[in-house]
């Protein structure tokens, strides 16, 4: 694990309580709403920070994240742009995780190698790759672990007891549990489901456990944080950018009404275990 | 690109369902197990008697194969070369080679207990071959297919919906063939325990380009016994159309170790290949990663993908199966794109002259014979995979030469 992302989840644990992980586009609505949308979601409430790389063609995605991601796009949002994002967030804040999140292509063109290097360059600590299982391994996974770079893994429903040792293989930083089968932003997780297949998890790893899909609210939150290790909200972020704008444009509300709602849902985060 | 020549052609895929860089299992972790599920399903189907005899049998008896090859004289007449022959999938029930596939994977979802069948469609030949298996079988059937698609191959819209099919008109994008994968991979990833997905072309990840070839090499197998009786020797030359590459694959399949046979596979040049009105991604693309395996792809400089665009639905992809892509770097095959105005005049000069008309996904391979054909001696032979008929096409024919019907 890298230093920020381990003592991260030490001090959490210390102060028992679940890690909050916030997902957001990258560029959405343009760049510099998003760096200041960024900048704010330590102080609103974010343990670690998910940082959406968009793609054209988003197959694990729902309307929210593929429109946001064609936003982002249209502004002009790139890998560069990226690792822009993640420096000038650096210059005040290098204690918090900044994991990249989104699927190869974009990564495959710009060269692995040089995307490795660049995001550890920038003070990226891992990444999410959705279309990355383990069975591809040597095309990131492999590189980017001897760069001393997170590579999270996503399990999920039908990662079944035969299935698991393969998932958890290689896999740093925490695991992400996706508690539905299904896309971004659908529907809602049943918490004692998702309890018992982080228990079941947990006896083989000890490596933190976030789930996420589908968690929308401060309530939700606070159920699938009692048995997790942390909570992953994204959709919900995502679509409040979205209400806030005008002709895809930012209001003065943007950066407001998306910090405001991560304070809300972070609220119940940390009352997950009280 | 050039990597160095195999011992054989048709050994490929290998253990990781990769041919050289191409092909691979690019999904998202909860389709994997599903994967190799289907993996494992069909390494032993394959080799099961009852599975292969149960194909065969409908094959033959459903769909009406073997399909005839048919050599067209007053073509070679009017060319003044080689000798063209069309291998005739179009007669097939359902009017293509789609069907080929869909009765394979229709058997292979029954042994996998699947309960509901999803699939995407460009021109609708293969959203009415999955409506129709699904039909025969009893299987729930949604297709997925891209808003432009719908509407310019309606004929295959209500033929899919009488056959108790449900169709999805995808929005997004372009509303083509790419938004229509993107929307049934995300409804697989959804409803991933009792869903088969019933892919359409050569293409997605490991093994569907596999299986999907070996379903359609029915095509190629007939071919080489038939032009073998009918000329007592191989062609000089095949020539098929490719979108996935589905078609074509099956016709060169059996071929590709046989040097003296030289093969083409023709792709969609659209408006033309200096714009971005097109959709040659062999001659026009980059090797990436979408849909789950790595091929070459139209793209733009930072790996986002571009729209294609064909007069022929059933070519408009901005993909292709990755075995293509594998021929194409190793040589072995030949890859050329032919413009819209080529194949529509194609298309026309085997309706009068053979009383044949075809698909608008063929006729792009026709333009290619026509090219070709009268550059080589009359002893020569070429064979062309005429995979589909031209009724779904007629309305988009009459709109580009500007007739009301
Ligand atoms: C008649 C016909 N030919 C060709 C194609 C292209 O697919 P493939 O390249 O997989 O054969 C289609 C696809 O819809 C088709 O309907």
């Amino acid at each position: 694990m890298t230093q920020r992302m381990t003592n991260r989840f030490a001090k959490l644990a210390e102060e028992n309580r679940p890690a909050f992980v916030t997902y957001f586009m990258g560029g959405d609505p343009d760049f510099k709403t998003s760096v200041e949308i960024m900048k704010g979601l330590p102080k609103a409430g974010a343990d670690v920070i998910e940082l959406g790389m968009p793609f054209s063609d988003p197959m694990a995605d729902g309307p929210s994240i593929q429109a946001a991601g064609l936003r982002a796009l249209k502004q002009g949002q790139n890998l560069p742009r990226t690792f822009d994002m993640v420096r000038a967030f650096r210059e005040d804040d290098d204690e918090t995780p900044i994991v990249l999140m989104g699927y190869y292509n974009p990564i495959y063109q710009y060269g692995s190698e040089k995307f490795l290097d660049d995001a550890k360059e920038a003070g990226v600590d891992g990444m999410i790759i959705v279309d990355l299982p383990p069975e591809m391994d040597e095309e990131l996974c492999i590189p980017a672990l001897s760069r001393d770079l997170n590579f999270i893994r996503l399990a999920t429903p039908t990662t079944d007891e035969k299935r698991l040792p393969k998932v958890l293989s290689n896999t740093s930083g925490f695991l992400y549990y996706v508690s539905i089968n299904g896309i971004t932003g659908a529907a809602a997780p049943k918490p004692d489901e998702v309890a018992k297949s982080v228990a079941h998890i947990k006896a083989k790893t000890d490596i933190p456990i976030c789930v996420g899909f589908g968690v929308r609210s401060a309530e939700q939150a606070a159920a699938i944080g009692r048995a997790a290790d942390g909570v992953v909200v994204g959709s919900a972020i995502v679509s409040t950018v979205a209400n806030s704008l005008k002709d895809n444009k930012p209001t003065k509300n943007t950066v407001s009404s998306t910090l405001e709602l991560v304070a809300s849902i972070a609220e119940g985060v940390r009352t997950a275990r009280h | 690109m050039n990597v160095q020549s195999p011992n054989s052609f048709r050994n490929g895929p290998d253990e990781e369902g990769q041919f050289g860089i191409f092909g691979g299992r690019f999904v998202a972790e909860t389709l994997m197990p599903n994967i190799l599920e289907l993996d494992e399903a069909y390494a032993k189907a394959k080799k099961d008697p009852e599975f292969l005899s149960e194909l065969e049998y409908l094959n033959k008896h459903y769909t009406g194969r073997p399909s005839p090859i048919y050599f067209a004289e007053r073509l070679t007449e009017h060319l003044g070369g080689a000798k063209v022959y069309f291998k005739r999938d179009e007669l097939n029930h359902t009017g293509s080679h789609k069907i080929n596939n869909c009765l394979g994977q229709i058997l292979l979802a029954k042994r996998m207990g699947k309960t509901r069948i999803i699939a995407e469609t460009g021109a609708g030949q293969h959203g009415v071959a999955s409506a129709t298996v699904a039909a025969r079988f009893g299987y729930p059937c949604m297709v997925y297919m891209g808003a432009k698609d719908v509407h310019r191959q309606s004929p295959n819209v209500f033929r899919m919906k009488l056959l108790g099919a449900e169709i999805e008109s995808v929005t997004a994008g372009a509303g083509t063939l790419k938004d229509a994968m993107n929307e049934a991979l995300r409804d697989w990833v959804t409803n991933v325990e009792d869903t088969y997905y019933l892919i359409g072309t050569a293409a997605g990840p490991h093994p569907y380009p596999e299986l999907v070839r070996d379903f359609q090499s029915v095509i190629g197998k007939e071919c080489r016994e038939q032009i073998q009786e009918a000329e007592g020797r191989l062609p000089d030359m095949l020539v098929a159309s490719v979108g996935g590459g589905s078609n074509a694959i099956g016709l060169f399949h059996p071929f590709l170790d046989d040097e003296s046979v030289q093969i083409v596979g023709v792709e969609a040049g659209g408006k033309g290949l200096e714009g971005d009105e097109h959709c040659a991604s062999l001659t026009a693309g980059r090797p990436g990663v979408l849909h789950g395996n790595r091929t070459y792809l139209l793209q733009d400089a930072e790996g986002q993908i571009e729209e294609g665009a064909s007069i022929s639905a059933g070519l408009d992809y901005p993909g292709i199966g990755p075995e293509h892509s594998w021929l194409k770097d190793t040589g072995r095959v030949d890859y050329v794109p032919i413009m819209d105005t080529e194949a529509l005049e194609a298309f026309q000069l085997l309706c009068r002259l053979e009383g044949i008309i075809p698909a608008l996904e063929p006729s792009h391979a026709l333009a290619e014979v026509v090219k070709r054909a009268p550059t080589m001696d009359k002893d020569q032979i070429i064979v062309m995979n005429l995979c589909g008929r031209g009724d779904k096409d007629v309305h988009t024919v009459a709109e580009a030469l500007g007739i009301k019907v």
